[in-house]
């Protein structure tokens, strides 16, 4: 029976031991990516992978990407909320894969959020 | 909802709003048995009689931020379109179990689609939860147990991005090599 074994991350523990900090608490930036069932039927997925596959190029330790459920505006997802510490969220709309990659260039490592993807400034609810 | 693989990463995110600890996903392709099968199951708050009887209502959901609930659904009427049907084992306090069943080789059968994005999703974005994952096809499996990795790893987190790589490699190849999800 196969498994996924630390045989097969036995390369990762030695290169990365030394380099690699608990990210729990200590972290600069959160992607927390909508996925309700419209987020999902919309292509969210494909968003969290980008948000992935950026924080796994940029070599960063501070960002956390995580999901969480439909916010209540099905008819713009997929949708994500970019938390910059310090500053306040910024909920994006109508998203994909490549909008999501300007983003994390632009708004994460940047610093600057992307006006024109941008649906809210700061914590709002919908109901 | 495109393919299968979407459908558990939707299934998969309630059983995280019911606050699970620990969910087991098990998809079994029997071509023997002409059968195709998963299983979702959790540890999270479950369901009592009155939310059981709704499930299967698009027109009932537990979140106060929009009145429809398609998940389930969505994912009994997929099973239905190729004779198969869903299922629902659930006691409050204890968990839910997901039931569903498709006649594999069923012209309306949806694909599995991309499951090593799923699976990488939920572990990236969900770390503290314990994932089994159980891929079957005829006599062939794979297992991914968040729970074993994460006392291998140590101190390195299972949502890092060389781990979270590593587990959707593994998931690919072993697809490639049993030719999973294609006839």
């Amino acid at each position: 029976m196969p498994r996924l074994t630390i045989n097969d991350l036995k390369k990762i523990k030695e290169n990365q031991k030394s380099t690699f900090k608990l990210r729990e608490g200590g972290y600069r930036a959160k992607i927390t990516v909508h996925m309700g069932t419209c987020g999902i039927a919309a292509g969210a997925r494909e968003v969290m992978t980008a948000v992935l596959d950026e924080i796994s190029n940029s070599g960063a330790e501070d960002i956390i990407a995580t999901t969480s459920g439909c916010a209540g505006l099905c008819a713009r997802e997929p949708m994500a909320t970019v938390e910059i510490l310090s500053s306040p969220p910024v909920k994006y709309v109508d998203l994909n894969a490549d909008k999501m990659k300007e983003i994390f260039k632009e708004h994460i490592t940047g610093g600057t959020p992307v006006e024109k993807y941008a649906f809210v400034v700061g914590s709002e609810t919908t109901y | 909802m495109q393919d299968l693989s979407l459908h558990i990463l939707d299934i998969a995110e309630n059983s995280i709003a019911a606050k699970a600890g620990r969910i087991t996903v098990t998809i079994n392709e029997s071509r023997k048995a002409n059968l195709l099968t998963i299983e979702i199951s959790d540890n999270g708050m479950g369901m009592d009689n009155d939310m059981l009887r709704h499930a299967n209502d698009p027109f009932h959901t537990t979140r106060t931020t929009r009145k429809v609930g398609l998940g389930m659904p969505l994912l009994s009427q997929a099973a239905e379109d190729c004779n198969g049907k869903m299922t629902i084992e659930t006691e409050k306090g204890k968990g839910s179990t997901i039931k569903v069943s498709f006649q594999l080789d069923h012209i309306d059968r949806k694909p599995i689609g991309d499951i090593a994005s799923t699976i990488a999703v939920l572990i990236a974005g969900n770390p503290e939860i314990d994932f089994f994952f159980e891929l079957v096809r005829d006599d062939k499996d794979l297992i991914i147990d968040t729970a074993e990795l994460k006392n291998d790893l140590g101190d390195i987190p299972v949502h890092s991005p060389d781990v979270i790589r590593i587990i959707k490699d593994t998931i690919n190849d072993w697809l490639k090599q049993t030719n999973y999800g294609i006839e």
